[in-house]
């Protein structure tokens, strides 16, 4: 009870305020193109969340809430968007990664195909950055274990 | 052993200082670092991709090979990092 | 003389702060020490070369400002340079996850050894044993 009480106040407001964190880490990703952002701001800021429940809830609640298997996904699911829009680009018949190709599947011209192309491969790198930052932390946290962590 | 690290990181700052004599000053808008391909990207960026934010185009249009290399390198970590220290489950 | 201290004294900070890494990468004892100083030192090179990119006379952020309606074209001399900030995102993620390793692989010395001290773990190897 005694040990309840100590960290009510952290739990109430950290419970609080971890959407509005994760809001702000998707608006730096969407706004990279007009204010300074982007990719790798953005995906820092959306694992600083996920570290904030670690850190002020226990072991249990954080995996309730971000699996591992969930995470091992993520991992690898950003590269991949980025290789994809890469590929595609390829497939229409331009170079690696030579976004003005895009136009032929997007309704609009190559000028602003290129916009779309950033877009995408920036959603691609936040998603990485923010899984692997997670994965690293809960790893060195616990050392590899699985069990509680004691407080 | 300490004095003797001392005495290396004291002639290292020493040949490092006086490396910088030729240094362009610190603000010139001729230093050879804004001189060859940067006016380039300054100029064409809003006419050839429509985003007005001239970083995020060097790093996500112009030089898109180096991150996409370097995002591999963000997984390569996080990859060595589950290798060394997850024990698997019984 | 004045002049000359005014236009590089920025050179000069970030070599005081480089030195004070290379100091604690060479004289100190502790793994998690070394580690620490080569993170100061790569902090210091990356704020060296961002320095460089700076424009005297009025130059502005690298952002063109009110772009989606009418805007004048962009000119070389009123914008920052920037291709270092460019080059330094990819630094700062190669420096992290530089760290991130690292600290595993301290976390694995401890385990094997019992103890994080150079000297100590220099004792226990069995290619040191005469």
């Amino acid at each position: 009870m005694i040990e309840y009480l100590e960290n009510i106040i952290i739990r109430t407001l950290c419970r609080f305020l971890i959407p509005f964190i994760q809001l702000f880490g998707l608006y730096v990703i969407a706004h990279g193109h007009g204010s300074p952002g982007g990719g790798f701001q953005g995906g820092c800021i959306l694992a600083a969340s996920f570290i904030l429940i670690l850190v002020t809830f226990d072991l249990a609640e954080a995996k309730r809430r971000f699996s591992e298997k969930l995470n091992n996904f993520f991992n690898s699911f950003g590269v991949f968007i980025y290789a994809w829009t890469g590929w595609m680009c390829l497939l229409l018949g331009g170079n690696y990664l030579d976004y003005g190709k895009l136009s032929q599947i997007l309704p609009v011209d190559p000028v602003k195909a290129r916009y779309f192309g950033i877009f995408s491969i920036e959603v691609g790198v936040g998603i990485t950055v923010m899984a692997v930052m997670v994965s690293i932390f809960h790893d060195l946290i616990t050392g590899g274990k699985h069990e509680e962590v004691s407080e | 052993m300490k004095i003797l690290a001392f005495i290396a990181t004291l002639m290292t700052g020493a040949l490092l200082i006086y490396a910088t004599v030729d240094f362009p000053d610190w603000g010139d808008p001729n230093s050879p670092a804004s001189l060859h391909v940067s006016p380039r990207y300054i100029e064409k960026t809003i006419e050839e991709t429509a985003v007005p934010n001239m970083v995020t185009a060097l790093l996500a249009d112009y030089r898109g090979y180096d991150t996409n290399f370097e995002e591999t390198v963000i997984l390569t970590a996080g990859i060595s990092v589950i290798m060394l220290l997850r024990r698997p489950r019984k | 003389m004045i002049e000359y201290i005014i236009a590089k004294y920025n050179y000069w900070g970030y070599i005081l702060l480089m030195m004070i890494g290379f100091y604690a990468m060479i004289g100190k004892k502790n793994l998690v020490k070394k580690l620490l100083g080569m993170n100061v030192f790569q902090w210091a090179i990356i704020l060296f070369y961002v320095s460089i990119a700076s424009k005297k006379g009025g130059a502005t952020i690298p952002i063109v400002m009110g772009a989606h309606g009418h805007y004048e074209p962009a000119q070389a001399i009123q914008f920052l340079n920037p291709l270092p900030h460019c080059l330094m995102l990819t630094a700062i993620v190669v420096g992290v996850s530089t760290t991130g390793v690292a600290l595993a692989l301290i976390i694995m010395i401890h385990r094997r050894y019992k103890t994080v001290e150079e000297d100590e773990i220099l004792e226990s190897l069995e290619a040191f044993k005469k």
